[in-house]
């Protein structure tokens, strides 16, 4: 087949050009310009375009740079931008994916004749008994990446593929040691790529939007204390509320953004019985009917978080309401929420959790 | 090999010049700078490249000055006369980045360029005339041949223009894509100063030749041995030098039936395109170009995935130029002409030289048309 890969520069998307080389694809390497603004630990920084290339060179494959910086800005960074402003708490890494690798770059890799796109991600497409592509956790737990690339539905799971999902990161390192690559130590990329360190989160939005001050409630209404930014308050925050210590711990329980206050409880005020999740990619439309009849799913909402028991209620054909089997501290409006099946193998689909 | 049509960005070094050098790569190794018979004779070589450059540019002989290329030359005369006289640089907006950065980083003042990517005279002239004495305008850097789209800059228009509002300017053009096409005689009395750039026309890469004219200051760039009358110091590259020469001699022996026979290629090669495809606007009208360069622009598509499949087919080619990470960003030449995003993406520059065949058109010709229509499939 002739494979189009993504490599970043890391040591994932390295061994996985090597693995569909050696498995005997016609491999092209493609690194995705994102991000032109100040990162240090970009995907996009010219030295992980370097790593990238010598890799490509080391396997003899080409090598290719597309700019997708525009995308990037409309699809990634200005929501991100304006979901701070409306009090809602991005995954711009999952939005990446979702809007750029496994759709501005497939589509490009569709029209360029390739037969299937690959990524470093460790997750593994399986084939199950009744023929449906099953988006399935990688084999290494702890490295598992289902859940930031849920949004795979059955034509996309179709041309997709992940040759490092089947290896553990530990194996996906002693590869690319034998293979001499210059990647085979290089660290995971931990954070946004847009983000610098230096600046964090707070400069980054301080240049592009204006912060509201906001008011810090007790549930009963009492004023508590007072933020500088009400944007950079998320759902279960404890630190930097302007609260004095000591007493029972405090949580943000609410982010009321068009009165800009936030409101703080205790633990017990996180707890929530459901959720609404809404824009739902399911993996294979059939599921949504199973679901009508048995209702049982695990639920995971942050990419390392446990998967955890509940019973979906369909709403429509892109929205649930989940129904905690134990109550759950709430999950901030905008985070990713996806569903797996029962024995937690492989992914059901995912959506956006609301306020609700 | 494959169809090579990318000569504006590297042409292929003419034989002759790589005959000529060879020797002063090998045995011929002294340092011209020294004092015995050896160096003597390396310095006679060098002496007679340096005749030959200035011959072939119409100018004197100690106005030649060796540089690493056409950047340093660009930075060399803007920032040089900016650090020596003070002032303010004034460039177009659609000059290469090796002048408009170094004019951007003076914090100099960009011009307006007109819809086929020249200078816009009028806005010069109006530039010029805001100068203040208190902030004299000290350098203009206008080039003669843009390297995207191939316009020719109405140089005389410039000069006539620059020696009224500004009369003790230094006026500098980037005459890097000149070379090949234009008689530079015609050129190097119209200005102060004037670079060149050896691998755009059959030397070596590394090597540029800057004219400064007598009586013109410039703060160097480099200091240390002081050769070229101090202007450039660092031992020369001597071999680099002779081949430069070389290889300007040939270009301009050659030049004008090379320009016969290259248009011809040219129009042929976008007329052909044109005549199978639909959506294809050329940039720029043949009469304001040079004949390597076919700059056309399709609608409708993205020129990262244009070049992909041509270099599938073997197809050589470019489109805008290229960031640090090698992404292709969007051009500042074709933004500056005004011409729209729809088009732009899908902008494509075929540049013919010395070595462009007819079967090589031909190849371009089905490779363009194939890769095109798969894409608007």
């Amino acid at each position: 087949m002739k494979v189009l890969v993504a490599m970043s520069g890391g040591v994932d998307s390295s061994v996985a050009a090597a693995e569909l080389k050696a498995a005997g694809h016609e491999v092209v390497g493609v690194t995705m310009r994102l991000w032109g603004g100040e990162s240090d630990t970009g995907c996009c920084s010219v030295s992980d375009v370097d790593d990238a290339r010598r890799v490509a060179q080391q396997l003899d494959i080409d090598h290719l740079v597309f700019n997708f910086s525009d995308d990037f800005d409309k699809h990634v960074v200005a929501p991100y931008v304006q979901a701070h402003v409306d009090g809602i708490t991005p995954n711009p890494c999952i939005e990446c994916n979702r809007h750029l690798k496994f759709d501005r770059l497939s589509e490009r890799a569709r029209l360029l004749g390739f037969d299937a796109v690959a990524t470093g991600h460790h997750a593994r497409i399986e084939r199950d008994d009744e023929g449906t592509l099953r988006l399935t956790r990688g084999a290494d737990d702890a490295k598992d990446q289902s859940y930031v690339v849920h949004m795979l539905d059955q034509a996309e799971l179709a041309y997709t593929m992940f040759p490092v999902g089947h290896l553990t990161k530990a194996q996906v390192r002693e590869r690319a040691i034998e293979l001499g690559l210059r990647t085979a130590t290089k660290p995971d990329s931990q954070d946004v790529c847009f983000i610098s360190k230096t600046g964090g989160r707070e400069t980054f939005l301080g240049n592009r939007i204006p912060f509201r001050k906001a008011e810090v409630v007790n549930e009963d209404g009492t004023l508590a204390g007072k933020v500088e930014a009400l944007e950079l308050v998320t759902i279960g925050q404890r630190k930097g509320l302007g609260i004095p210590g000591g007493g029972p711990k405090q949580y943000v329980v609410d982010v009321d953004t068009p009165n800009a206050r936030v409101v703080i409880g205790n633990e017990a005020s996180l707890y929530r019985n459901s959720l609404v999740v809404n824009d739902i990619i399911w993996s294979d439309a059939r599921d949504v009917q199973r679901l009508q009849t048995t209702n049982d799913v695990l639920v995971q909402s942050s990419a390392h978080g446990a998967a955890i028991p509940a019973t979906v209620e369909i709403l429509s054909n892109s929205s649930v309401r989940i129904t905690w089997s134990e109550v759950q501290r709430r999950i901030a409006p905008g985070q990713s929420v996806v569903l797996y099946n029962m024995t937690n193998t492989h992914v059901l689909g995912g959506g956006i959790a609301t306020a609700e | 090999m494959g169809t090579y049509l990318d000569h504006a960005a590297s042409t292929p070094m003419r034989a002759e010049a790589i005959e000529a050098m060879t020797p002063y790569l090998d045995h011929m190794y002294a340092n011209p700078s020294g004092s015995h018979r050896f160096a003597r004779e390396a310095r006679k070589a060098l002496d007679e490249a340096r005749d030959l450059v200035a011959a072939t540019l119409g100018c004197k002989p100690g106005e030649v000055v060796f540089t690493s290329g056409g950047t340093e030359g660009d930075n060399h005369a803007i920032l040089g006369a900016v650090r020596r006289l003070g002032g303010v640089a004034v460039c177009p907006a659609a000059e290469h980045h090796a002048v408009l950065q170094c004019v951007e980083h003076v914090n100099g003042v960009v011009v307006r360029v007109n819809s086929v990517g020249t200078v816009d005279l009028e806005d010069l002239q109006r530039v010029l005339e805001a100068a203040t004495e208190e902030q004299p305008i000290t350098v203009v850097s206008v080039m003669a041949v843009n390297n995207e789209v191939g316009s020719i800059t109405p140089m005389r228009d410039v000069a006539r223009i620059v020696r009224k509002f500004a009369p003790n300017a230094i006026l500098h053009t980037d005459a890097v894509q000149a070379a090949c096409w234009l008689d530079l005689r015609e050129i190097t009395p119209l200005v102060d100063a004037l670079s060149l750039s050896a691998h755009k026309f059959g030397g070596p890469k590394g090597v540029g030749v800057t004219v400064i004219k007598t009586g013109k200051n410039l703060e160097p760039l480099i200091f240390g041995g002081g050769q070229e009358r101090d202007r450039r110091s660092g031992t020369h590259n001597v071999s680099g030098i002779i081949a430069t020469a070389k290889a300007l001699e040939v270009t301009d022996k050659t030049r004008a039936q090379e320009t016969e026979r290259v248009t011809k290629l040219r129009d042929r090669l976008v007329d052909e395109i044109r005549a199978q495809v639909d959506g294809v606007l050329e940039t720029v009208p043949r009469e304001h170009r040079v004949p390597g360069v076919a700059h056309i622009c399709f609608s409708g598509l993205e020129n990262e995935a244009l070049l992909f499949l041509l270099d599938q087919a073997d197809v050589y080619a470019s489109a805008a130029s290229a960031c640090a990470s090698g992404a292709m960003e969007p051009s500042h030449v074709l933004e500056a002409m005004g011409i729209e995003r729809s088009w732009s993406n899908g902008a494509l520059r075929l540049s013919l030289g010395h070595t462009t065949t007819d079967a090589e058109i031909d190849l371009a010709v089905s490779a363009v048309v194939s890769a095109v229509n798969q894409l608007r499939r």
